[in-house]
């Protein structure tokens, strides 16, 4: 599903945020990305939904080589990809249900199709009932929740979160990781880049830990590895 | 895996393209005073613009007019004797016809003068029939009425002439009052274009900042290129558009106006006003037209510049 070879990053100013990456993660894996700040993960994640382009190596996502992905054919590549930020990216002017509704109106998703995925989303996360509500009258939790919905209602292959916990308390950090299990159990890829120790350490999955644009180690069932 | 480069090129839907409409007159209200200055600029623009073309299209005419009116004027020497004078007549009209650029020469002899001139002054001129003192004249006219000038002017050289006249004077300053207004104009409205233009391009700058977001959501999840660019364009068009209003309103009105007190002041005189139709019609599309191109052309560049999409 996604691999990576020989990966190198350098960045104008001189940083090189990648420096050979290599990677193979397959269908329907959960995946860790943990490391100190400033080591590289971001990059790391932005490389897979081509926020940013490598300088060499090749990416290849769902097939489709990134090195060699044109401009226009971009968008073809983002929707097979759900995308999750820490900072959750709603649009404060719309409702729970506008939000997620929004990704399939921009790719011009039928209406009738439209409704019925959102509907399936919310019950997912389990915001059918606050459907109506603006983002700035949800909690942190509920806006993640929100945010992971808009992410897979167009059913992508692959879901890429980074530090979608960042933000949360610990308890409601707990329900986020239940969805991204629950949208993994249902055989969807997810790479996440964390900071949350506990989570890694009890949700045992694959971790690959970066430093200094390398891949350190990258242990199926590992634990977190730094000291909090 | 299937290997898929195919790019996401649907065809836009009528209600993709109703969402665009819908965004941009949003946003028209979303960024109330820098609409309203795109606006200002583009309608003292295309007021200009409208202005000047009603006036150069009617000093055009009134051009035209006077060009196809430009004739010269050959006065023949007065001979005594009568078949001497008609021969040299005869060889100065043969001359003269096959002379480059001479469209039409016309012979009227003094007794036809007199008669003019008696028309337009009366009859008190007729006491010299019995001696008439004008000259036998050739009326030549140029294929161009640019050529008149030169063609006067080789005409003076040739035996038996005794004057050559020609609208000399007014014909260059003709010319060169049109030719130096039309360029004034233009440059006039060259500096008022890239200014509207430049406020349209700020204005819609200003709505893809304020819809930066919106901008990195729609491209996270794949929306194409073109749909994220096409409200921006669209927004520019309806600033040049509204800015057309006021242009081909006042342009209208006042033209009408202008037309129907002086038009019949003009009656019979060689100088007329342009119709109000078509005139009008054409102007007023011309208005619209710049209005759009403006306004398409400054979301433009700010689009290009600004969403790295």
């Amino acid at each position: 599903m996604i691999q990576m070879n020989n990966v190198v990053k350098k960045y104008p100013n001189g940083v090189v945020a990648a420096n050979g990456i290599s990677v193979d993660i397959k269908k329907g894996e959960f995946v860790y990305v943990v490391g100190p700040s400033g080591a590289g993960k971001s990059t790391f994640i932005k490389l897979m939904y081509r926020e940013e382009k490598p300088t060499s190596g090749d990416v290849v996502i769902a097939g489709m080589n990134l090195s060699s992905l044109k401009n226009r054919q971009v968008p073809h590549l983002r929707r097979q990809l759900g995308v999750v930020f820490q900072d959750f990216k709603l649009l404060p002017r719309l409702n729970v249900y506008e939000n997620i509704a929004f990704a399939l109106e921009v790719i011009e998703e039928n209406p009738k199709e439209i409704r019925k995925r959102v509907m399936e989303v919310l019950d997912l996360v389990g915001l059918k009932h606050k459907v109506r509500m603006f983002p700035n009258e949800l909690s942190g939790g509920e806006q993640q929740r929100v945010s992971i919905a808009r992410s897979i209602v167009n059913m992508p292959k692959v879901v890429i979160a980074d530090e979608p916990t960042g933000n949360l308390d610990p308890e409601t950090s707990w329900e986020i990781m239940n969805i991204f299990e629950e949208i993994n159990a249902r055989g969807t890829t997810i790479v996440m880049a964390t900071h949350n120790r506990e989570i890694v350490n009890t949700i045992r999955k694959r971790v690959i830990a970066i430093e200094g644009g390398l891949i350190v180690r990258d242990v199926y069932g590992g634990d977190y590895g730094y000291e909090g | 895996m299937s290997v898929m480069y195919t790019e996401v090129t649907t065809a836009m839907k009528g209600r993709t393209i109703r969402r665009h409409f819908r965004e941009s007159i949003k946003s028209l209200g979303r960024n109330g005073w820098m609409t309203f200055a795109s606006i200002s600029a583009v309608t003292v623009t295309l007021l200009l613009v409208g202005v000047f073309t009603i006036i150069m299209m009617n000093l055009n005419k009134v051009a035209d007019d006077i060009e196809k009116d430009v004739e010269i004027k050959v006065l023949i020497d007065i001979i005594a004797d009568p078949a001497e004078a008609k021969a040299a007549e005869a060889t100065l009209m043969e001359e003269i016809k096959n002379m480059p650029g001479v469209a039409e020469v016309v012979y009227s002899s003094k007794e036809q003068e007199l008669d003019l001139l008696v028309d337009s002054y009366g009859e008190d001129l007729s006491l010299f029939e019995q001696s008439n003192p004008l000259n036998n004249v050739l009326y030549v006219k140029a294929s161009e009425p640019q050529q008149t000038v030169d063609i006067a002017k080789k005409i003076e050289k040739f035996d038996n002439i005794s004057e050559v006249k020609y609208g000399e004077e007014k014909v260059g300053k003709l010319f060169s009052f049109l030719n130096t207004s039309r360029n004034v104009g233009l440059v006039l409205i060259l500096g008022l274009l890239f200014t509207a233009i430049f406020l349209i391009s700020n204005t819609i700058r200003i709505t893809i900042i304020a819809r930066r977001d919106e901008i990195e959501i729609m491209k996270l999840v794949g929306a194409t290129n073109s749909f994220v660019r096409i409200p921006f364009v669209i927004e520019g068009m309806w600033l040049g558009v509204l800015g057309s209003i006021v242009p081909m309103t006042v342009v209208s009105i006042v033209y009408a106006n202008i037309f129907k007190i002086i038009e019949p002041k003009l009656n019979g005189e060689l100088l007329q006003l342009l119709d109000v139709t078509p005139l009008l019609y054409q102007v007023n599309a011309l208005i619209l037209v710049m209005g759009i191109l403006i306004g398409v052309w400054g979301s433009f560049m700010s689009v290009r510049k600004f969403l790295k999409v």
